[in-house]
């Protein structure tokens, strides 16, 4: 099953890699999205700075919804999902694969928005280990629960709407620990924020096991 | 016939043993009780109008459409108990390429070679029989001409070295040179011990290549009369 995950990893990323979709389209869309959270609340800076921590996590979300869209969108052309069933690949393979895939696109974005929230907001980064984990865990459980809920929709013709409606409220929790966690650490008590890294890493565990076990039979609906 | 019997391995049951095999396309009947049975390195060819389950019957033999009724067995695997299992012993070349169209040639076949545990030596085998293994090896699938993906899709076929081939329309889009590769291609793949099954309205090409000839209409096989070993409807 991990050597079916490392195959499907490299193809999706080399997929990337050739068809520049996150270069040109989910990035430029993420520092979008910051600069008019900056725009939008710039004449109260010290707003701003306070609501950091929830506007970078809502640029990732909304940037990383564009990336499992297209995680699923590729393997909807020209009769790639027979092929796929066809393969001999374990479905869990396949289901950690994209979900690795995924997570090496998130994680490449965080650290670009993380470089534009201190740019354009002017924050100051401290308490870096609870950070590093924080964006481990939550890219871990964003990307766990948006390879299974990508599948869901994969096989539905309004898949582009229908993935942000499944998947946004799933991610509530995820949206709120990664938040709290950020808060505690930018404000220097990270001692408030380890609970809810606690949090999103069961969410992120449930996610990984319904993953490995559910992806097959909903990739044959699909 | 038993599913899984090991007398299956020896050449002795036939590959595909269809009787009264029903699968459906939402409630309508895509086939509607089909019997069939192909030994094993037989050639078939699969001729009807355009929905008389030509397709559907070449993927529910591949597991990708289920049997509701009827009995159904591939490979000594009875469809009906674990469609699945025998996914990775064919090989379908369907209307669709199964092909990433940013990757190039060489990614795909070897992506697709890997992915059926096969030796990669196979890839660039079968790239060469194909004819890829030029300027082409290196081109993106989406820059190339309707034949040139027709041909890449074969060379992933060729290199999971199915025991069961199920072919689509092998010769659409393919020019002369093509159409004589794929034939060679059946040929020596049955010679070397595989079963191939193929749909075509190419008839003056396939009914040349084929062993037996199978007539749907309606999503059964209508009885042929037998002409020195082949079937023919007319």
């Amino acid at each position: 099953m991990l050597s079916d995950a490392w195959l499907i990893a490299r193809k999706d990323l080399k997929l990337e890699i050739r068809s520049r979709v996150a270069l040109n389209q989910v990035i430029p869309f993420a520092i979008l999205v910051l600069v008019l959270f900056a725009f939008a609340l710039d004449p109260d800076r010290g707003l701003l700075q306070k609501a950091t921590p929830g506007l970078y996590w809502i640029a990732v979300l909304f940037s990383g919804l564009l990336a499992m869209q297209r995680s699923f969108s590729v393997e909807a052309a020209d009769g790639v999902t027979d092929a796929l069933r066809l393969s001999g690949l374990t479905p869990g393979g396949i289901y950690l694969g994209k979900t690795l895939s995924v997570a090496v696109q998130l994680l490449v974005l965080e650290v670009l928005l993380g470089a534009g929230v201190a740019l354009l907001y002017g924050t100051v980064i401290t308490g870096w280990l609870l950070l590093f984990t924080t964006i481990v865990v939550a890219t871990a459980a964003i990307s766990t629960a948006g390879t299974l809920f990508g599948v869901v929709a994969a096989g539905l013709r309004v898949r582009e709407t229908l993935l942000p409606l499944l998947l946004l409220p799933v991610l509530a929790p995820v949206l709120i620990g990664s938040t709290r966690a950020f808060e505690a650490a930018l404000s220097g008590t990270p001692s408030e924020g380890w609970p809810w890294v606690g949090l999103m890493s069961a969410f992120a565990v449930v996610y990984v096991v319904a993953g490995i076990f559910g992806f097959g039979p909903l990739m044959e609906e699909s | 016939m038993e599913p899984d019997d090991p007398t299956f391995r020896s050449g002795t049951e036939p590959v595909v043993h269809l009787r009264g095999a029903v699968a459906l396309l939402g409630r309508f009947p895509a086939l509607a009780g089909v019997d069939l049975d192909v030994d094993r390195r037989r050639i078939v060819l699969l001729r009807g109008a355009n929905g008389a389950g030509k397709t559907t019957l070449l993927r529910a033999l591949a597991g990708l459409v289920p049997i509701t009724s009827g009995e159904a067995v591939v490979l000594g695997i009875d469809l009906r108990d674990d469609r699945r299992a025998v996914r990775d012993r064919v090989g379908l070349l369907a209307h669709g390429t199964g092909l990433y169209d940013e990757l190039t040639v060489e990614d795909n076949v070897r992506f697709w070679t890997r992915a059926a545990r096969a030796d990669i030596s196979d890839a660039d085998a079968a790239m060469a029989r194909l004819g890829l293994d030029g300027r082409l090896r290196d081109v993106a699938v989406g820059r190339l001409s309707t034949g040139q993906r027709r041909r890449t899709s074969l060379a992933c076929l060729l290199a999971r070295r199915p025991e069961l081939w199920l072919l689509d329309e092998p010769h659409a889009g393919l020019d002369k040179e093509g159409r004589d590769i794929v034939d060679e291609l059946v040929r020596s793949a049955a010679q070397a011990g595989a079963t191939i099954i193929l749909s075509s309205h190419e008839l003056d090409r396939s009914i040349d290549l084929a062993d037996e000839i199978v007539t749907l209409g309606g999503g059964i096989a209508l009885d042929d009369e037998a002409e020195g070993g082949r079937f023919h409807a007319e």
